[in-house]
């Protein structure tokens, strides 16, 4: 579209924008590329599982104890005959449904917080930031760990443990970008303007700050995964026969020597999944980098 | 005076026949009456609770009055209190004490409630054009806000050509409206802030340092857009700035501040003509003459040392410790805002007629 | 400046209150009576049980024991390991040090990769270098300390048998196997912080190297390396100084799984250990002192970094 004159102004020719830039700067890179395939494939392996498993994964073939991969088995069998194939794609319903509403519980606890702690400021942020500084000052795994522990190895639990570790530093990260709109000419001219404090927290404020949290979603979606993983294999997480890929990981450790696929195939899963979602951040905080927009311009 | 609710559909219709009938300068009651303003800033010290240790006195006592019509320049350095004054005015802040007169209505203390309806009246627009337009909102969503919160331009229609006619009235293409504020340049997006500004038909804007961001070519526009507007729809300006070059361009009079206190208020001709104040003459002297030889007969005041802390003014006359021709009684009486022998012209200085006729003992000028 | 450090440390009073609460409930939540678990198989007996109970003090109202808890702590007094019977307090002060050099240890060897990368990679910004190197940070951020420490385990030192697998020997008894036995641990519990200081060392001094200070530097013919060392590093160094600071709550949590795996005698163990036998005055210990150390971790950056940048002082 070619520039028009207006009045002997100028304005720039139309830069195509919105949805389809955003989505194409997302995938710039070959990693964001790859990374939304393989996250792509774990959500389809998680939908369909009962459709593409081989087996049952809590069934137990006694003739074929820890059998290396074979075709009948593509990534072989357990110590109790469980095809670790079967379980490697029911894992992963376990590790999306813990990240996905994991994520959930934090954004919740977290953007409430924060908007509330940064827009009113005063008294009450004061009040709000101690306690955040106080759950956060417990190392994450360990006071997942603890929640964990006292409330019960339950995967619900599990994800209320690992969503309340999480919410601090989504609270954070709110306040921090309400705290740099409050200031913000556009908002001090809404206020001139005579906009209701809810309007302008929810019209102006809020639309600038959802972009770090949307960053901040995959890549909590990839630590929730982790941490989960981790609780599973200490034993505090999901509990046996449910495949998790953690406690699939520790049920291995003592075949390492003798049947490493056990413990390979769970292992690998885990870290491409989260690896897909760290991939995928990245390319989300790259393609909502302002400095990389077009507003270099005038 | 109250405004109905439906906009005005006619471009160029003068709002008010105010500026008609009376030209600025002449008695007409004033629009905006500052009485004493005050506005001052807690400095908090402690470790776990904070107490108030003292106060960034950022305005200390301003009366001012803008009558209707009239752009009134608000000159000094930075640190003065001229954007505090033009934020008091808007009620950003709540002042800490005197009164803000609007039509002899007082509003310092009114309530969020009771303000809605009087910010129709008065309107600010912004330094700095980066950060003045919410970034995620496109034009026409930024022009629809106003509209929609006072109720004007009903419908969908109404308020398409609504915002349609405030971009016309800046110079901007409708067509762009639908664009985000990054598409523009730094002028443009000044343009749009007036715009927004103008949608609730105010009497009054507070235009804090609107061109001061913007290259000089394109102040020149945006100045003469003002003025045009300004005659077009009848408004009154409060114009904040520190470029004296600028403000004698668009102001009928002008007030000089220095450390939150108002220390000469002139109509233009003769403040820059006759200028009392020692702060004034030294801020004049300073501006540069196109003409070489005048420049090199001028006489160039270089103040001493620096500006104070507004926390901890100087006593007496505030200007004191710069001014070449300060004596004992400026450190111990603080000079009200008189009038000279022009009553349009006040100044607050013990010895303005004595510099004015080149008899007061002056210290050397170090330059 | 002085004033500064005086109000982060009244700040941390009431985080500390709210921390030794958390801590104190947690247990209160956790199954299993502890008078039971103590009395294991005397627990039938109805008087000795009624009488640890009051012993213990768990018939009081919770604030009570709360604030006698509290009073005991302060002191130093940590209660009593249930299962060994030992005071809490010598059992982690035996293993504090075990974990602190194992985590010094981690750090360093995150901050020699993380470093080294970083400086490579903020070199040649764009490059293949700098791709690989972003895709190596990231896959240290996705690795799960625990496969990464089995897949470890299982090729140096079940098939390649170059490193022994798991246990402990203090540096001070035999340096060599002390190495060998710390070079693993320390590669799991440094791959993460390696990660972060990769991608944030690169983009302060990418940012860094972009000022106009060090294209003057280059211009007056100044060698590479000293316009790095003496120009780019110092400044990356403040928000780097930032993010060390906070890995040590990483490098804690990380400690955990570390120590469990590779069968370390430390503080993380000792809690994990403490959750399975339900000693929880164990865990109550531990967790306290994860959490002074992470509070105080957190201080000295914001000291440090007050030291670095005199503006952040007046907040």
């Amino acid at each position: 579209m070619a520039a028009t004159l207006t009045a002997g102004r100028v304005v720039a020719p139309r830069e195509p924008h919105g949805a389809l830039v955003f989505v194409r700067r997302v995938l710039e890179t070959r990693l964001v590329g790859t990374g939304l395939v393989i996250s792509a494939i774990v959500v389809l392996c998680a939908i369909f599982a009962p459709l593409i498993s081989p087996y049952d994964p809590n069934l137990q073939d006694y003739e074929a104890l820890t059998e290396a991969p074979s075709w009948a088995h593509l990534l072989g069998t357990d110590d109790i005959g469980r095809d670790v194939l079967s379980r490697v794609i029911y894992g992963s319903r376990i590790s999306l449904e813990v990240g996905v509403i994991t994520v959930v519980i934090s954004l919740t606890i977290g953007v409430t917080l924060g908007l509330v702690s940064g827009y009113f400021g005063g008294w009450v942020d004061d009040v709000i930031m101690r306690v955040v500084d106080a759950i956060q000052a417990f190392p994450g795994l360990i006071l997942a760990l603890a929640i964990s522990a006292a409330l019960g190895p339950a995967i619900g639990n599990v994800m209320i443990a690992i969503g309340v570790v999480a919410a601090p530093g989504i609270a954070r990260l709110t306040r921090g970008q309400a705290l740099s709109m409050r200031e913000r000419d556009f908002v001090a001219a809404a206020r001139v303007i005579g906009v209701s404090p809810l309007a302008i927290m929810f019209r102006h404020i809020w639309p600038n700050v959802t972009a770090p949290i949307v960053v901040q979603t995959s890549l909590l979606m990839a630590n929730a995964i982790l941490t989960e993983a981790g609780l599973s294999f200490l034993g505090v997480g999901v509990q046996p026969p449910t495949p998790s890929w953690g406690s699939m990981l520790q049920t291995g450790r003592q075949y390492l020597e003798t049947a490493p696929w056990i413990s390979l195939a769970p292992g690998t899963a885990i870290f491409l999944t989260v690896l897909a979602f760290n991939f995928v951040g990245d390319g989300l905080r790259r393609a909502l980098d302002p400095r990389l927009s077009s507003r270099r311009r005038g | 005076m109250h405004r109905a609710g439906p906009a005005k559909p006619d471009v160029g219709r003068i709002m008010s026949t105010r500026a008609d009938s009376l030209p600025p300068g002449e008695a007409a009651p004033p629009l905006l009456q500052l009485v004493d303003l005050r506005m001052h800033f807690p400095i908090t010290r402690g470790v776990v609770f904070q107490r108030q240790v003292g106060a960034v006195r950022a305005v200390d006592g301003v009366s001012l009055e803008v009558r209707r019509g009239e752009t009134l320049g608000l000159v000094g350095e930075s640190g003065c209190g001229k954007t505090t004054i033009g934020r008091c005015i808007v009620r950003l802040y709540e002042p800490t004490g005197g009164q803000i007169l609007i039509d002899g209505r007082d509003v310092a203390h009114v309530g969020g409630r009771e303000m809605r309806p009087l910010r129709r009246r008065v309107q600010m627009i912004f330094q700095d054009p980066y950060s003045s337009l919410n970034p995620r909102m496109t034009v026409r969503q930024t022009l629809e806000e106003p509209l929609a919160t006072h109720g004007l331009a009903v419908g969908r229609e109404a308020r398409r050509a609504r915002v349609d006619e405030l971009l016309g009235l800046v110079g901007l293409n409708p067509a762009f409206a639908d664009r985000y504020p990054h598409e523009f340049s730094g002028g443009q997006r000044q343009r749009i802030g007036f715009a927004r500004a103008l949608a609730v038909e105010p009497d009054f804007v507070v235009c804090d340092e609107p061109v001061s961001a913007l290259d000089v070519s394109i102040q020149a526009q945006v100045l003469n857009l003002l003025r045009r507007l300004q005659r077009q729809l009848g408004l009154t300006y409060l114009f904040i700035a520190h470029d004296l070059a600028v403000v004698r361009h668009i102001s009928d009079r002008v007030a000089v501040m220095y450390l939150g206190k108002i220390v000469e208020v002139a109509p233009r001709a003769a403040l820059y003509g006759r200028p009392l104040h020692p702060y004034t003459r030294a801020l004049l002297s300073a501006v540069p003459v196109p003409d070489p030889e005048l420049e090199a007969r001028r006489e160039r005041i270089v103040l001493r040392g620096d500006v104070p802390s507004p926390a901890n003014p100087p006593s007496g006359c505030r200007f004191h410790p710069r001014c070449p021709w300060a004596t004992e009684l400026c450190a111990r009486e603080e000079p009200k805002l008189e009038a000279s022998d022009d009553a349009e012209q006040r100044v607050a200085c013990h010895y303005w007629r004595e510099i004015q006729a080149g008899q007061a003992m002056r210290e050397p000028a170090v330059a | 400046m002085r004033e500064y450090v005086l109000r982060r440390l009244a700040q941390m009073v009431p985080v500390l209150a709210i921390v030794s609460v958390l801590a104190f409930g947690l247990l209160y939540i956790l199954p299993g009576d502890p008078a039971i678990a103590m009395l294991g198989e005397n627990a039938g007996n109805r008087q000795t049980y009624e009488a640890l109970r009051r012993d213990l003090g768990l018939d009081q109202p919770l604030y009570v024991q709360y604030l006698t808890w509290l009073g005991k702590v302060v002191h130093g007094d940590l209660g009593k390991s249930i299962r060994t019977n030992e005071q809490v307090f010598d059992i982690l002060i035996r293993r504090a040090p075990i974990s602190i050099y194992l985590g010094f240890c981690g750090m360093l060897v995150g901050i020699a990769i993380g470093l080294t990368v970083a400086i490579i990679s903020a070199l040649r910004p764009g490059s293949k270098v700098d791709s690989i190197a972003t895709v190596l940070a990231l896959a240290g951020v996705a690795s799960p300390s625990f496969f990464q420490a089995l897949v470890m385990m299982y090729v140096l030192a079940v098939v390649l048998r170059w490193l022994p697998p798991s246990g402990f020997t203090s540096p001070f008894q035999d340096p060599v196997q002390s190495l060998k036995l710390v070079i693993m641990p320390a590669i799991v519990l440094g791959t993460h912080a390696a990660a972060v200081i990769m991608r944030q060392g690169r983009s302060a001094l990418v940012e860094v190297l972009e000022q106009d200070y060090i294209t003057t530097a280059r211009a007056k013919g100044l060698r590479e390396k000293l316009v790095i060392g003496r120009h780019a590093l110092k400044n990356a160094m403040i928000p780097l100084a930032t993010i060390l600071g906070l890995q040590v709550g990483t490098l804690i949590a990380g400690s955990v799984i570390t120590e469990t795996i590779f069968a370390i005698p430390g503080v993380g163990r000792a809690a994990v250990d403490a959750i399975f036998f339900r000693d929880y005055p164990v865990l109550q210990g531990a967790i306290l002192m994860f959490t002074l150390a992470v509070l105080l971790a957190n201080l000295a950056t914001d000291i440090v970094y007050a030291y670095l940048d005199p503006r952040i002082r007046y907040r």
